[in-house]
């Protein structure tokens, strides 16, 4: 259980920034909104340090329901800047020196705040709204005065003058439904304004009348490139807080399948991110092989890209007779066939161009932003879960992190590619070892969970993925949240594209490697 | 004149399962008579449409990663003439709505729609688009992407098999092949309101 330390919200703002100073919790993993209703409303901070890996745990409250406001954070980590105004979207707490209190995921003219419990978002004042939404130029800052008074200041996203162009929602390039503002000069990017939302699902509202099995299912469909990986840490969550032991044989199964996956997600990222840059053979290479992972998924799960594998306390069934053979006919023909990727893009002359020395994340800004992922080690981030917070039978296999210093789009792309030799690797060393033994316990047929807050987190194909969850001792879970892998990675564009060219953005996005719906959850 | 019946080459007319409605509108459209001439000319026509339907690269989610394989070696849609995706709406005939349409995205998406020319088809692939799917309780979910715009087929599955995304192109090739392009209406649909 994560032991929570309350802070006042008047001395939470000096405490934190002593945090970061003196504690180096420069990491802020997560921010996460809550209505603990009587309670009040507030915001659990987990932080992280990235030079000793201590761990803490913070939580805030403001009793005040008519209007929420808490001190913002994201002058010391950028991370918050988006993170607060989920909360906002969220919860409606105004975060105090935020410079762009807008909602994140939802149309400006949603009335009302979904996660509170007191609100129900289903009812009538949001009708499906088929009217197109305004662009909107201006934000609003609450902004602290030094006399102690708060005030609402105006503040231009964009001025009159800029050129700005809108990319998305409907476009090939963002992998998905995101919506791009962006403000050029000439060819140059002076500024990104990033609109999430376009696939907003509602999950974490939705889990919260959802029985803790049930809740599995939607888990899969936050990052689809990362089904084991998300349903994993999930069911990871709930086992820690149940105290459920899994078998040697699960870890085993898990473990290679997370890895399976990864390549699987890899593979994906190389044939999107070449398609993007031109190259379409390397689209099919990439697919080609693909299919042969997905081959492995189906004979055991039953399903081809939503698996629905992971249970508490196991799997939803024993592997394949054939699984072991295949894998092992799959290792070396991944290895014997992976220099043709290099040899139609990673060698090419036009390929290194667009992605060498361009769109530098520079590591201090790669963990402020909590970019993790290929994203942060590709910029010397040693930021993988499984280092970090062990899980899986990942030491037996000897787990080398990959790491990169360039912190280009090269290096982002360069890790990928190096993670898929290094994940056959821990596979090869894992299937000739799967203990015998029970692929399922005997897990109670009602799960409860008892009071108390947990996290748990894996190292998903694009980054921490890690999901919390609050209990009051019932069937369904008081607050699920996850954390996003994409949010961080969505966030820092603004900060990497600024003066690239406008070309460079589908490189830098393409290397950054998001998937859209796990952002909007 | 006889009802046509619409063949698609390696799948037998009868494995269909929706013969009788098909049957029903191509009877409906012909109810005033078939002229002739016209009739062999929109056979040629609708043989053309059917077999070079370009998708519009439209996906939100999960779903979307299927249409992908379909696109690849394996599954290969160029086979049956679909592989010619385009990104602008105003080059594309077919709408695959594949993934959750959210109320946030559902005046793009009719957006999109309308900027499409006609002839112009929608599948609905997946049960997010057909009723809400796994999201069906959500608050920012539309429950079904019928009441945005007209489709032409369902092709249900979470996500479908690209086997099933076939099918479900098939179909659609057999309604247009009934379709009539000299005279008379393909389509009761509602003229939009103008605003
Ligand atoms: S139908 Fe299933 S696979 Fe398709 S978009 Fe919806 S949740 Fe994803």
């Amino acid at each position: 259980m994560t032991e929570q330390i309350e802070i006042q919200p008047d001395r939470l703002h000096e405490e934190m920034l002593r945090l970061h100073r003196e504690q180096q919790m420069d990491f802020l993993e997560d921010i996460i909104g809550m209505d603990w209703g009587d309670d009040g409303l507030g915001i659990v901070y987990l932080l992280e340090s990235s030079a000793t890996g201590e761990r803490v745990a913070l939580k805030t409250r403001t009793v005040n329901r008519n209007s929420p406001e808490l001190p913002s954070v994201c002058d010391i980590w950028q991370a918050a800047n988006f993170k607060e105004r989920e909360v906002y979207d969220y919860f409606g707490i105004q975060f105090i020196n935020h410079p762009d209190m807008r909602r994140l995921f939802l149309r400006e003219d949603w009335t009302g705040y979904p996660l509170r419990k007191d609100d129900d978002p289903t009812d009538a004042r949001n009708p499906l709204r088929m009217d197109n939404e305004m662009p909107v130029d201006t934000t609003t800052e609450l902004r602290l005065n030094p006399d102690g008074t708060l005030s609402d200041e105006e503040k231009a996203i964009f001025d009159a003058e800029e050129y700005v162009i809108n990319i998305g929602p409907q476009h090939p390039a963002t992998h998905g439904v995101l919506r791009f503002r962006v403000s050029l000069e000439g060819e140059i990017i002076r500024k990104i304004d990033v609109n999430c939302g376009y696939i907003h699902r509602g999950i974490e509202k939705m889990c919260e009348s959802l029985t803790y099995p049930q809740t599995l299912a939607l888990s899969d469909r936050l990052d689809y490139l990362g089904a084991h990986q998300n349903r994993h840490a999930l069911c990871l969550c709930i086992e820690q807080a149940m105290g459920l032991e899994v078998p040697q044989r699960v870890q085993y199964i898990r473990t290679i399948m997370d890895e399976l996956q990864r390549i699987d997600s890899h593979l994906l990222f190389y044939s999107c991110l070449c398609m993007d840059l031109g190259a379409l053979t390397a689209f099919f290479y990439g697919f080609r092989d693909r299919e042969k992972i997905i081959d492995i998924f189906e004979e055991t799960c039953g399903g081809r890209l939503i698996m629905n594998y992971n249970t508490i306390g196991g799997v939803q069934a024993d592997i394949h007779p054939n699984f072991v053979r295949r894998v092992k006919e799959f290792i070396p023909y991944l290895r014997g066939i992976i220099h043709e990727y290099h040899d139609v893009f990673t060698n090419n002359i036009i390929a290194r161009q667009r992605l060498k020395g361009v769109g530098i994340l520079n590591r201090d800004t790669a963990i402020s932003y909590g970019a993790t992922g290929g994203t942060g080690r590709a910029s010397g981030w040693s930021c993988d879960v499984r280092r970090r917070m062990p899980y899986g039978v990942y030491e037996k296999a000897g787990f080398r992190e990959i790491l990169y210093t360039e912190g280009d789009c090269l290096a982002r792309y360069m890790v990928r590619m190096d993670e898929i030799m290094e994940s056959l690797r821990i596979i090869e060393l894992l299937i000739d070892n799967i203990p015998e033994g029970e692929w399922q316990v005997k897990a109670p047929k009602v799960v409860k969970l008892p009071v108390g807050a947990w996290y748990s987190a894996v190292e998903g194909s694009r980054g921490e993925m890690g999901v919390y969850i609050e209990s009051r001792g019932d069937k369904y879970p008081y607050r699920l949240h996850f954390r996003s892998t994409g949010l961080p990675l969505v966030s820092v564009i603004d900060d990497i594209c600024r003066n690239s060219k406008i070309a460079d953005l589908i490189a830098i996005g393409g290397t950054l490697d998001y998937v859209v719906p796990d952002i909007d959850r | 004149m006889e009802i046509k019946k619409p063949k698609i080459a390696s799948i037998p007319y009868d494995d269909f399962p929706d013969n009788d409605t098909l049957e029903q509108m191509a009877r409906d459209m012909r109810s005033n008579g078939v002229n002739v001439v016209t009739g062999v000319l929109d056979d040629l026509i609708n043989w053309g449409r059917s077999n070079s339907l370009w998708p519009l690269t439209f996906a939100t989610s999960c779903c979307g990663i299927e249409f992908m394989a379909l696109g690849a070696a394996r599954y290969d849609m160029a086979r049956f003439g679909f592989e010619v995706t385009r990104a602008s709406p105003r080059q594309a005939d077919l709408l695959l709505v594949s993934g959750t349409i959210t109320n946030k995205m559902a005046p793009v998406l009719r957006r999109l729609y309308d900027q499409m020319a006609d002839p112009k088809y929608v599948v609905a692939v997946g049960g997010c688009t057909i009723s809400g799917g796994p999201f069906k309780k959500s608050y920012h979910v539309v429950n079904g992407i019928n009441s945005i715009v007209p489709v032409d087929v369902y092709v249900p599955g979470c996500p479908p098999r690209p086997e099933a995304f076939f099918f479900g192109l098939m179909q659609l090739q057999r309604k247009i092949k009934v379709e009539k392009f000299f005279g008379g209406a393909n389509k009761k649909e509602k003229k939009p309101e103008n605003d």
